[in-house]
């Protein structure tokens, strides 16, 4: 078992789908001798050489589209983007092709490549490099959409994020890259794609949230704890496909339902989550829906971009409206 | 402007009467493969216009015609290994009908029905791509999937002029001149992207030109000369089996139909040009040739069209007769595995269908 940071335990999924996978393969831009800007690949092109780690010409959408074809001929490609503000460009080549190719084929041709790309706000970085578009690729059927909120699920759900047979994007938490470490053992165990993690039991308010919002949310559960109110914090880590089951299991027992997350509130993912919550456990709801996301704007310059960002206040706001309701 | 109008003559081996005007290449010189390419030309021109007719009277979806573009379709196939990987745009009929996907197979896509991009044939083909262009960095990643497995074998990609506009396909020849990866691009310049002209799509004085901002090299070709247009593919061929990296080759042709069944290119193209191009389509001037050459006459070319009827409409009936796939193939092809959510909309738009039957 060895400490590990987010981005570290991303280096190391990495390393170990290409020991255990020769058709793994990863290319992106600067991945190969410099590592990747965030030390993502660090050292895997030394081990695995230029065959397998592609430094590529500055070409997201060709990064995207290129990654299809080697996925098309048997490989298993896996991407990087270097900040999800730039996946954009590839959103043609993920909607209309990754996405489409099994379906398309009827099964003849399949796309098993993953998309990694940082994403989220915090990190003192110039326009573009803070987005959060997890529901512009939660809205493409035929992909799935992962992203983990500590090492250890960095670790697992990017390794079965390789190995599965349909596109994944991975956007990792750019800001939880070196925010803090945590044991994860390097034992090639997958963990599924299709659930939830309960990371705190609570009986009475439900916070769904994922990737750095996380960290905001087990801090206004420990505040809320602090004033007699259970928190039940889920990390959705698999947006897509969602396990309704678990966040709906919750909210059936907790009746009171906050959805934190960084991008833009309007058609935000936490749409989706509210949606199922009224189609599913309406009878089960004390207190409107709460949702704390960013708001309707552009993401600020770092300056400001602390009033964008949902925070342990806007939380626990939230948190105690739900609680106050009659 | 077509190519052939910018100053700059593309390579040609017949002239539009069929006279030889350029070096024949090897291959040429046996009747039995012009005689081959020739069917294929017949069989893919006999396939559009019952596509046409089938358009017409409700039985199939929109489609792009390739008349008078054939050669460029079935000369590049020609010249291509059955284990190399065609990457198609979407009027490339005559490419697909020659590497094995079969009529049926095409009227079943054109009608609507997903099966008929899963070919018997050339299993590792990729299907037609609509997106114009989009599909060029996919021939690069097939391309680069052979070079790393050290495998002699090559991605064909085809598109259009308009596509040489799209960032996609500068995308594509720039990382394949990087990687020199074993990939041949043909442009099919038709002239006219629906109703953009040659001349309004690009400056450039040839599309071929575009590959020299690559760093690979191009050639432009007459893509009415199905000779031409194999022995160039042949030649682009040849050096990426050798290891000497990607080529883009301009086939200069013209589209002498509308765009699609959906276009009327009355509103933005004058007949009168229509006309002038007519005289140097592709399927003509190889049967000057032939029957010149004393392998062609008015018999052979009655039993031939005989036999590409039989087999188109033997093919449309089956396709007509073929039941449209179930409301579950909806759902069961969009992952491996289809996750719970998707399970519950089949089970309820089944129950729905089912209420509704």
């Amino acid at each position: 078992m060895t400490e590990l940071s987010l981005v570290q335990a991303v280096n190391a999924a990495l390393k170990h789908a290409m020991n255990e996978d020769s058709r793994v393969l990863i290319l992106g831009e600067d991945v190969a001798v410099d590592g990747g800007v965030f030390r993502a690949t660090d050292g895997l092109f030394n081990r695995f050489g230029e065959q397998r780690v592609l430094d590529t010409p500055l070409a997201e959408a060709s990064i995207a589209g290129v990654s299809i074809g080697l996925a098309a001929q048997g490989f298993r490609p896996v991407a990087e983007i270097q900040f999800a503000g730039f996946a954009y460009a590839c959103i043609d080549q993920i909607i209309n092709h990754a996405s489409r190719l099994r379906n398309r084929t009827r099964g003849r041709l399949t796309c098993p490549m993953v998309l990694r790309a940082p994403g989220g706000g915090g990190i003192k970085a110039v326009e573009h490099h803070s987005e959060s578009p997890e529901a512009m690729f939660a809205h493409i059927p035929g992909i799935k959409l992962v992203i983990p909120s500590s090492p250890a699920r960095a670790y697992g759900l990017l390794l079965s994020a390789i190995r599965d047979p349909d596109p994944v994007v991975f956007l990792e938490p750019t800001r939880l890259y070196r925010a803090a470490r945590e044991d994860v053992v390097d034992d090639g165990a997958g963990m599924p794609l299709d659930r939830c993690f309960t990371l705190r039991p609570g009986n009475d308010l439900t916070v769904v949230a994922w990737g750095a919002m996380i960290k905001e949310a087990l801090e206004a559960a420990d505040q809320l704890a602090r004033e007699n109110v259970e928190a039940e914090v889920i990390d959705v880590a698999t947006l897509k496909p969602l396990d309704s089951a678990t966040i709906l299991g919750s909210v059936a027992r907790t009746g009171r339902l906050v959805i934190v997350h960084e991008a833009p509130m309007t058609c935000g993912f936490g749409a989706e989550i509210a949606a199922r919550a009224c189609a599913g456990a309406i009878t089960s709801l004390l207190a409107p829906i709460e949702r704390v996301a960013g708001y309707d704007t552009m993401m600020p310059y770092l300056r400001t971009e602390a009033y964008y960002m949902p925070n342990v206040a806007r939380i626990l706001a939230a948190a105690r409206r739900a609680m106050a309701y009659a | 402007m077509s190519g052939s109008e910018s100053g700059i003559s593309p390579s040609r081996v017949l002239d539009i009467e069929g006279k030889i005007v350029g070096a024949m290449p090897e291959f040429a010189r046996d009747p039995a493969i012009l005689l081959r390419l020739y069917r294929g030309l017949v069989l893919t021109r006999t396939f559009d216009a019952k596509a046409i007719a089938l358009q017409r009277t409700g039985r199939l979806g929109t489609y792009a015609s390739s008349l008078g573009q054939e050669a460029v379709a079935v000369g590049a196939a020609a010249a291509m290994e059955p284990s190399d990987v065609f990457v198609p745009s979407f009027r490339e009929h005559g490419a697909q009908l020659w590497r094995g996907v079969t009529l049926k197979e095409l009227f079943l896509y054109w009608g609507g029905d997903e099966r008929g991009n899963d070919f018997g044939g050339p299993r590792e083909d990729f299907p037609t791509c609509v997106p114009v262009g989009s599909h060029a960095p996919h021939a690069v990643g097939v391309a680069l999937a052979f070079r790393l497995r050290g495998e002699k074998r090559a991605a064909v990609c085809m598109f259009g002029d308009g596509a040489t506009s799209k960032g996609d396909v500068a995308e594509a020849l720039n990382m394949a001149g990087v990687w020199k990866v074993p990939a041949v691009f043909v442009i099919n310049n038709n002239g006219w992207a629906i109703s953009v002209p040659r001349e309004r799509q690009s400056a450039a004085a040839t599309l071929a030109q575009k590959a020299a901002a690559a760093g690979i090299p191009s050639e432009e070709i007459d893509g009415n000369d199905v000779i031409a247009v194999r022995a160039a593919i042949e030649r682009a061929l040849a050096r990426a089996r050798q290891g000497r990296g990607p080529t883009l080759v301009e086939a200069v042709t013209y589209r002498l139909g509308d765009h699609t069944t959906a276009d009327d290119a009355s509103r933005y193209r004058d007949d009168t040009e229509v006309s002038r191009h007519w005289p140097a389509e592709p399927i003509a001037r190889l049967r000057h040739y032939l029957t010149n050459a004393g392998h062609w006459d008015k018999g052979k070319e009655e039993s031939l069209l005989h036999e590409c009827n039989r087999a188109v409409e033997q093919a449309a009936d089956e396709y007509l007769a073929t039941p449209a796939q179930p409301l579950s193939a909806n759902f069961d092809y969009v992952y491996a595995t289809a996750p719970a959510e998707l399970i519950e909309q089949r089970e309820a738009a089944t129950v729905l269908a089912e209420g509704a039957a």
